[in-house]
């Protein structure tokens, strides 16, 4: 275990290193930079240019930036923020949690609802209610997760008790921790749902294929046969024989998810990564952007290593290869 | 057809019963226009005596395995009865068939793929001995016990069903069917595969258990030696009827119906 997992790492660092300098390169061959638009203005003068240049480093070539930008990494700054004037990490670590709060509840939503709803679907494999979900699905997974988010506001404008942004009300600042975690849950509540809509349609179709192939399997029939209890078969025997695609999707659907969230969270007005990637990208702000592409990578990884784990605790087969 | 054995006046000495069992399957989907019917089963009459083996042998098709299904109750007969200690087992609800479903088991086709290939050889046993409600404790104990009766090492207990060889997987299978001490074993071709010697290893020891536990086998097969050895009668499948049903003595000396004689042919000819 401790050999696939310092493996696993390996690789990680490996990836993020790769994806760290491939960000650098794509952002250095973008057209324009930060101190673009100040050429064009007749009051700020060349002399100051170019020492703005070189304060930032801007002057230095392509090699030397990253390693430079290393070297802060090491020092747990993740580069500068030329339009803050501040070291990234600061500004962006409350926005990391927010996108880990809004990316991992709605984790854990999506893939609740996908069980439940798939194995469900499973059961009554080309019933009528089986059809009814097929079609759900399928209208789901044509919609744009833009349209579910849009929708969503509107329908929190219509009912009026649902917070239509942000992530606290105002003047909550005595209240108890109690009042503070409803207030949290329900501003979660409209971009969590629309995350949900948006990556439901695909988990569920995976987990009802990956059930129904299972419940057909041979080992199922023989328990069933043998009398085993039907909601313990579901449970103790098909569910984890089906759950090695699964586990793997999982990972990729950390990715899925968080990508998905970086946009809801700037129509939903939530204050993670997304807004200020957006912002960063329209300033031209370099190190915030390559800062929030590394911490996607990183939860990306995570959630691969994560799901590498769990397929290897999970399937004891895996232990028995060489 | 000879139908003396399946007549009303031995069902006092039978254990399992069977008439008029009909069964047939819908091809095509709902709104497939090629939604044709398939009868499986044919008011099929059969009987299973205490403590011997009835062999059903048939060619491929012709049901068996649809029968031994309906029989373990995994598929639903659409008429017919299934006599089974003086119930109509087609008659009663899920909770009712709960402790006769106890007493018939099936050992399947393909005991590898029957076998949960995430559990040990201990779980595999002990899974339907939940439902006699054992602890966890009892549960093992009776498992290591039954390892041993089929001729399996207990200190294998821990190892997965993809570790066993093809005839340990059998034994591991027989000794799962029998933690429920069924009275009746169905054997669906649970012995195809396997080389000569160790068909012959786990065809004593089903003797072996038939005499120690006094169980009544219906042996699916297309081994005609297997038939003659361990079977007592033999019954005839043909497209979903029973065609022939006798003695094996009988049987094997004086063919009556037009499919035993193609059966036996195709078995001679290909040196069986």
């Amino acid at each position: 275990m401790i050999r696939f997992l310092a493996r696993r790492l390996a690789y990680a660092v490996f990836l993020l290193l790769g994806v760290s300098l491939l960000t650098f390169v794509l952002i250095d061959l973008a057209p324009g930079q930060y101190l673009a638009e100040m050429r064009l203005n007749p009051q700020i003068s060349v002399q100051t240019l170019s020492a703005l240049e070189s304060q930032y480093g801007l002057n230095q070539p392509l090699p030397v930036r990253y390693a430079r930008w290393l070297g802060s990494v090491s020092r747990g700054e993740l580069g500068f923020s030329f339009e803050y004037n501040s070291a990234v990490w600061p500004l962006i670590k409350v926005r990391v949690r927010n996108t880990l709060i809004l990316t991992i509840t709605a984790l854990i939503c999506s893939w609740s609802l996908a069980i439940s709803i798939g194995l469900w679907s499973a059961v009554r494999h080309d019933r009528w209610e089986d059809r009814i979900f097929g079609v759900g699905t399928s209208l789901l997974l044509a919609t744009p997760n833009i349209l579910i988010g849009l929708g969503l506001l509107a329908f929190a404008l219509h009912v009026r008790w649902l917070p239509t942004g942000g992530m606290n009300s105002l003047g909550l600042g005595e209240a108890g921790v109690f009042v503070r975690a409803k207030d949290l849950a329900l501003h979660l509540l409209l971009p969590v749902a629309a995350l949900v809509a948006g990556a439901l349609p695909l988990l569920v179709r995976h987990v009802r294929s990956a059930m129904v192939g299972v419940l057909n399997s041979s080992f199922i029939v023989a328990a069933r046969g043998h009398g085993v209890p039907r909601f313990r078969l579901l449970l103790r025997h098909a569910l984890p024989a089906a759950m090695n695609p699964l586990i793997s999707l999982l990972g990729v659907s950390v990715g899925t998810l968080l990508s998905g969230s970086l946009l809801i969270e700037v129509i939903m007005s939530w204050p993670g990564l997304g807004p200020m990637l957006l912002q960063a990208i329209l300033e031209r702000d370099p190190y915030i952007v390559i800062a929030a592409v590394m911490f996607s990578t990183l939860f990306l990884v995570v959630g691969n290593l994560f799901s590498d784990v769990l397929l290897y605790g999970s399937d004891p087969r895996i232990k028995c290869e060489p | 057809m000879q139908t003396d054995l399946a007549s009303p006046a031995t069902k006092t000495e039978t254990l399992l019963y069977v008439t008029g069992l009909s069964k047939r399957y819908l091809r095509g989907g709902l709104l497939s226009r090629r939604r044709t019917q398939v009868q499986a089963l044919h008011s099929v009459e059969l009987t299973l005596r205490a403590g011997s083996t009835l062999a059903l042998i048939g060619a491929s098709g012709s049901g068996k395995s649809t029968l031994a299904r309906c029989l373990v109750c995994l598929e639903k007969a659409d008429t017919g009865e299934i006599w089974f200690a003086g119930k109509n087992l087609l008659t009663l609800t899920n909770h009712e068939l709960a402790p006769f479903r106890q007493q018939i088991q099936l050992i399947f086709q393909d005991p590898a793929g029957s076998l949960n290939p995430r559990l040990n050889a201990i779980e595999v046993i002990s899974e339907p001995l939940l439902i006699a409600g054992l602890g966890k404790r009892e549960r093992r104990a009776r498992a290591l016990e039954l390892m041993e009766l089929v001729g399996l090492p207990a200190g294998w207990g821990s190892q997965l069903p993809c570790e066993f060889s093809g005839g340990q997987r059998r034994r591991l299978a027989i000794a799962r069917a029998l933690a429920l001490e069924p009275k009746v074993l169905i054997l669906d071709e649970a012995l195809t595969g396997l080389d000569l010697s160790i068909q012959a290893q786990i065809s004593n020891l089903l003797l072996e258990l038939q005499s120690a536990l006094s169980l009544s086998y219906l042996l699916i097969s297309h081994d005609f030696g297997l038939v003659a050895h361990l079977a007592d009668e033999v019954a005839v499948l043909h497209q979903g009827k029973i065609v022939e049903m006798a003695t094996t003595q009988q049987w094997l000396q004086n063919v009556h119906s037009l499919s035993s004689e193609a059966l036996v042919a195709c078995f001679a000819g290909s040196g069986q």
